[in-house]
């Protein structure tokens, strides 16, 4: 069944069909029925929710139309300040941290008319991508209550996977949104680097960093990437026609490790979009098979300078998984830093180089579906590999090169779970990204 | 310093602390490190200059 997307809502507000406070209650009613089972929130702000969806019906009423997101309900992963809350970062570390401001993303979501339900469940600091790790246990994914929704950004994906809200905002890494945007079956965006503020954001690793939404389309994505981005009016979303899209695919590396059922339907997608009439061409990017390499370099760098101080002063307040990493993070020399930000350098310039002629480089964006809690390898055709590894290989390289990113759902397993293709924009490109997004989305069904 | 330098003397700074569990972790690290110094990324002091 469809999810109830912004958009539809947005029509529907405004035919007076329904109110925001309808649409609070309904998402507070879900939150009520299935959030101890599903874990996605870990701070529910009903009273605020409910006061500020009766203030939006007001508005509106009375003229007054903030736009897209007016009365829409968002959940904010809990690593975003909002004032007054903890901003826990999903770690007993953060304890009695309480935000005095909004982050500026979370300001500009409030001025654009939405309503924060809450603040959803992560990977403890934003470092796993399973949302295991968390000092709230683990967040379940509504599709299949067995499986991970991925992570970081998995109680984000989750609430809206489960219509908990309509949105979700998110960060990502090396790939902590569109991981588990996949592994729900939902729209996640990683724009390009620094095009939405992360202050008033609890860091990983600063140089890696992207603010995004989770959503439940590629239109939906876009009315939340213009709330986040500045205060201009939305403009409307034109989509490239699949006849002009141009899109290039790097198979080797990217298409060489991948279970069957994520191999077929982004095959599939591929040959529909070329047999409606996209152009689509091979690309390589040369130095591949050293992204995890050159990026664990970094993330390790930076998150072990962030998280230095409470690893002496308060080892215990780590869940296990994550102290151990970050210990590890700890060994990193600078002289291995310097190169690996020298490789970042080098594949830049060769995504660069492979996006010449194309609108967007186009490649899965897990190589598996979303995996059973506690696994911690996978099998992948005739390799068995750690699920965090396979997780991030095919995300990754855009947080590094700071290129647009997209994940949007392309088909199912046969076990019914959603796989994701993603899509990475020219540099600088968040909004013609999108448009090419929603032109493959139409394309594929969407 | 070579990496099965950096290596043991990880491993031993870590048993040190009361974690020996890291000694794998620095072992799948090490092999990474490998992999990053062998592409030579970047200039060095005995090679052409940078443009």
């Amino acid at each position: 069944m469809a999810l109830l997307s912004i958009d539809t809502f947005a029509r529907r507000l405004r035919a007076r069909e329904i109110s925001a406070v309808d649409m609070i209650d309904t998402c507070l009613r879900r939150i009520e029925a299935s959030n101890t089972r599903l874990n996605a929130y870990i701070l529910v702000m009903a009273d605020e929710a409910r006061r500020q969806a009766a203030e939006a019906d007001r508005e509106l009423a009375a003229g007054v139309d903030r736009g897209p997101l007016h009365g829409v309900p968002i959940s904010v992963k809990d690593i975003f300040d909002v004032a007054g809350t903890v901003t826990t970062a999903a770690s007993r570390v953060r304890e009695g941290l309480v935000a005095e401001h909004d982050a500026p993303v979370i300001a500009r979501l409030r001025h654009a008319g939405a309503i924060i339900v809450g603040k959803t469940n992560l990977h403890e600091f934003a470092f796993g991508t399973t949302n295991e790790d968390s000092a709230f246990g683990p967040a379940r994914n509504p599709l299949d209550e067995t499986r991970s929704p991925g992570g970081s950004s998995g109680g984000s994906a989750a609430s809206v996977a489960a219509e908990m809200a309509l949105g979700t905002l998110g960060t990502d890494t090396g790939g902590s949104i569109r991981i588990p945007a996949a592994a729900c079956g939902l729209v996640g965006l990683k724009p390009a680097y620094g095009e939405l503020p992360a202050s008033g954001v609890v860091p990983l690793s600063r140089t890696l960093d992207h603010v995004g939404p989770i959503a439940a389309s590629v239109t939906d994505a876009w009315h939340m990437f213009h709330a986040l981005h500045d205060r201009a009016p939305v403009k409307p979303l034109a989509p490239t026609p699949v006849r002009a899209l141009r899109l290039a695919v790097p198979r080797r590396y990217f298409c060489e490790l991948l279970d069957d059922d994520v191999r077929s339907a982004f095959e599939a997608a591929v040959e529909k979009l070329g047999r409606d009439g996209a152009t689509i061409v091979d690309v390589d990017i040369p130095h591949a098979s050293l992204i995890a390499t050159v990026y664990l370099h970094i993330v390790f760098g930076d998150a072990a300078a962030y998280h230095a101080d409470t690893l002496d002063a308060m080892p215990e307040r780590y869940t296990p998984n994550v102290r151990l990493r970050l210990e590890m993070a700890r060994y990193v020399t600078a002289e291995d830093y310097v190169r690996a930000l020298d490789g970042r350098r080098t594949l830049t310039r060769e995504v660069n180089e492979a996006l010449t002629g194309s609108d967007a480089l186009m490649l899965p964006t897990l190589p598996i579906v979303a995996p059973p809690i506690g696994a911690t390898t996978v099998q992948v055709g005739a390799v068995r590999e750690a699920v965090r590894t396979v997780m991030l290989r095919l995300t990754q390289l855009f947080n590094l090169t700071g290129h647009p990113a997209v994940s949007l759902p392309c088909g199912t397993s046969e076990s019914g779970l959603p796989c994701g293709l993603q899509l990475a924009g020219v540099a600088g490109q968040t909004r013609t990204l999108l448009q090419v997004a929603r032109g493959v989305e139409m394309a594929l069904g969407g | 310093m070579t990496i099965e330098e950096w290596l043991k003397a990880a491993i031993a700074d870590a048993e040190r602390r009361g974690l020996p569990e890291l000694k794998p972790l620095l072992e799948a690290l090490a092999q990474a490190t490998r992999a990053l110094r062998a592409a030579r990324f970047g200039g060095q002091a005995h090679g052409p200059a940078e443009h």
